[in-house]
């Protein structure tokens, strides 16, 4: 059963592998289609991982130290867009920031004419969206682990609350930081039903690699596999790196 | 410069009740049993644990006074901290620790660096510097985080105790390092420990806490003379009975303990109530037949523990109340004493010394 279990997840790579036109891969990477995706899609993923750790951290650092009333209510309500369904998370972000139907969205509109679905920030706060519970877990999780009585003794020794931040909490947290901006990173880059329903498919401004796959497949299935091995390739960089420094 | 601590300091489900004072230049010594509050204390005057109630005073500075709602942060506080498991910066090197706290006052970086060598030097670890917090060894790790606490020149240093860590060598070497540095250190120093030679090797005053309560303060041959309590007492070596006194017969009174009566010597001038009475090891004696002879106090229990130092034997008897006899090792083979023997322990009235609570 286990066997069968391996065979299952390892098929479709095998078939990735078997089906990608190395001949042509070179090409297909570097046309202009697969190259605007990709720039895209890294500023995209970048900017999302960027945003959730530092809209993260405080969130973290507040579930990690704070002891409020609904806090587990906060956690699960943090963790949601984790579980839930990308597609679900692209319509509630119309609902929000929508031109014509989200709530806040509207008043931005008729007040600063600033219009941010079919944009790249619209591709941005999808993949922020999705990415943010990741970074607010693994770095609640570093905060966890952190003895903070090594920040009392900073503190003894005339630190004020933000040089100890500087000099040792962040410092401390040094590869659960790195581990929450590449988990982020990786879960924005991959993003797709969010993007497509709120940000749309418009190349060069919201087509990132997973869209770009999906349109290819209807056109070039080439050269949707040989993208496809590319953003596999990334993943598998991911975790080698986080397995040798950051989940011994 | 002065400290005057008064307070009622609360954590968990601990209370702890303490009002001291130490002048500049002084060591008081914090002694007590583990769990104490010790530590709570001196959290608390580290600014880390703000106290329930009461007050907290350095130089006249009020850094806490609960009642208005006064509360100085410790990073504002002139002190300096030696915690009980160090608490050194693993991320840093021994140097980095140590100028830690200058660079956090605002002096230059290049400034702190050679400041905190030269202040290693002192100490005697200025090969160590570059080394991370887990590359050095317990006493290293030690000399390391007094240069930190002492770097900045604290009106108050707190040493919360800084010999736990360490092995018996080590432990020598380092207390009679600690002695040198507060020989030097003109401010006030408080250190916490539960070792009776550490604090009257290092302290002028000893301030005795027991489950959240001061039970004596005096100097160290004042409570080696008069120990307030069976703890003080079993730390300076000798028997103490705290119960009701009750008239007996011609000279002669009953200690009601509550684990179990002594008959002790009448007090002259005195009324009946609470008192303590103390009992030299050596008037003890042992023996495994019951005993014939003028002791008015004479109990059975079995041998819990025995010490042999040298020539000499420290025998624990689980007797009711319990009791400490020193004896000669030579008596300890010859009666074939071992923990779970069953012994008679006797003593006369008259050695039992009484003294107010």
């Amino acid at each position: 059963m286990a066997a069968l279990g391996v065979a299952f997840i390892a098929l479709p790579f095998a078939g990735l592998v078997i089906r990608t036109p190395w001949s042509r891969v070179v090409q297909i990477l570097t046309s202009d289609t697969a190259l605007t995706a990709l720039r895209l899609s890294l500023v995209v993923a970048t900017i999302a991982a960027a945003v959730s750790f530092l809209l993260g951290f405080p969130l973290a650092w507040t579930l990690a130290r704070g002891s409020f009333r609904g806090k587990t209510l906060v956690r699960a309500f943090v963790v949601l867009p984790l579980v839930m369904p990308p597609v679900v998370a692209g319509v509630g972000l119309l609902a929000a920031f929508g031109r014509r139907s989200g709530i806040v969205g509207v008043w931005l509109y008729e007040w600063f004419g600033i219009q941010i679905t079919f944009t790249t920030t619209a591709a941005v706060l999808a993949a922020t969206f999705v990415s943010f519970p990741l970074a607010v877990l693994a770095l609640e999780a570093g905060l966890r682990g952190l003895d903070e009585r090594l920040e009392d003794a900073a503190s003894t020794l005339g630190a004020t609350r933000w040089y100890v931040l500087r000099r040792v909490t962040l410092p401390l947290l040094g590869p659960q930081i790195a581990a929450a901006l590449v988990l982020s990173w990786a879960r924005a880059l991959g993003e797709f039903g969010a993007t497509i329903t709120f940000a749309g498919n418009l190349r060069g401004r919201t087509q990132t690699l997973p869209l770009a796959v999906f349109e290819q497949l209807q056109t070039d299935p080439d050269a949707a596999f040989a993208v496809s091995m590319l953003l596999i390739a990334i993943a598998f960089t991911v975790i080698l790196g986080l397995r040798g420094r950051f989940l011994r | 410069m002065t400290l005057v601590v008064d307070v009622v300091v609360r954590r968990g489900t601990t209370e702890v009740r303490a009002a001291f004072e130490a002048d500049a230049g002084q060591t008081v010594a914090l002694l007590g049993p583990n769990g104490a509050g010790k530590s709570t204390l001196v959290a608390s005057i580290a600014g880390l644990l703000p106290p329930s109630e009461g007050t907290i005073e350095l130089d006249g500075t009020v850094l806490d006074d609960a009642s208005n709602g006064v509360h100085i942060p410790p990073e504002h506080r002139p002190i300096g901290v030696v915690f009980q498991d160090l608490l050194l910066f693993p991320h840093l090197s021994a140097a980095e620790n140590v100028a830690f706290g200058l660079c956090a006052r605002g002096v230059a970086r290049s400034e702190a660096t050679t400041r905190a060598r030269r202040s290693l030097e002192r100490l005697g670890v200025a090969a160590r510097a570059d080394a991370r917090p887990r590359q050095l060894s317990g006493g290293e790790a030690q000399r390391v985080a007094l240069a930190r606490a002492l770097i900045a020149e604290p009106a108050l240093l707190l040493l919360d105790e800084p010999l736990s860590s360490l092995d018996v060598g080590a432990r020598a070497r380092v207390r009679e390092l600690i002695g040198d540095e507060l020989a030097r250190f003109p401010g006030v120093c408080v250190l916490v420990t539960h070792d009776p030679i550490e604090a009257s090797t290092l302290a002028d005053h000893l301030v005795v806490l027991e489950e959240g309560r001061v039970t004596q303060i005096g100097s160290p041959e004042q409570i080696r003379a008069a120990p307030r309590s069976r703890y003080a007492a079993d730390l300076v070596g000798v028997n103490a009975f705290r119960g009701i006194l009750e008239p007996l017969d011609d000279g002669a009174g009953r200690l009601a303990t509550g684990e179990g009566d002594v008959v002790v010597p009448w007090p002259d001038d005195f009324d009946g109530g609470e008192v303590i009475g103390l009992l030299r090891p050596v008037d003890v004696t042992l023996s495994l037949e019951s005993p014939v002879g003028s002791a008015r106090n004479m109990l059975r229990g079995q041998v819990t523990s025995i010490e042999v130092d040298g020539e000499r034997a420290r025998v624990r008897i689980a007797t009711a109340p319990p009791l400490v006899a020193e004896i000669t090792a030579g008596s300890v083979e010859r009666l074939g004493l071992r923990a779970g023997v069953l012994v008679w322990a006797s003593f006369k009235a008259v050695e039992v010394q009484i003294l107010p609570p």
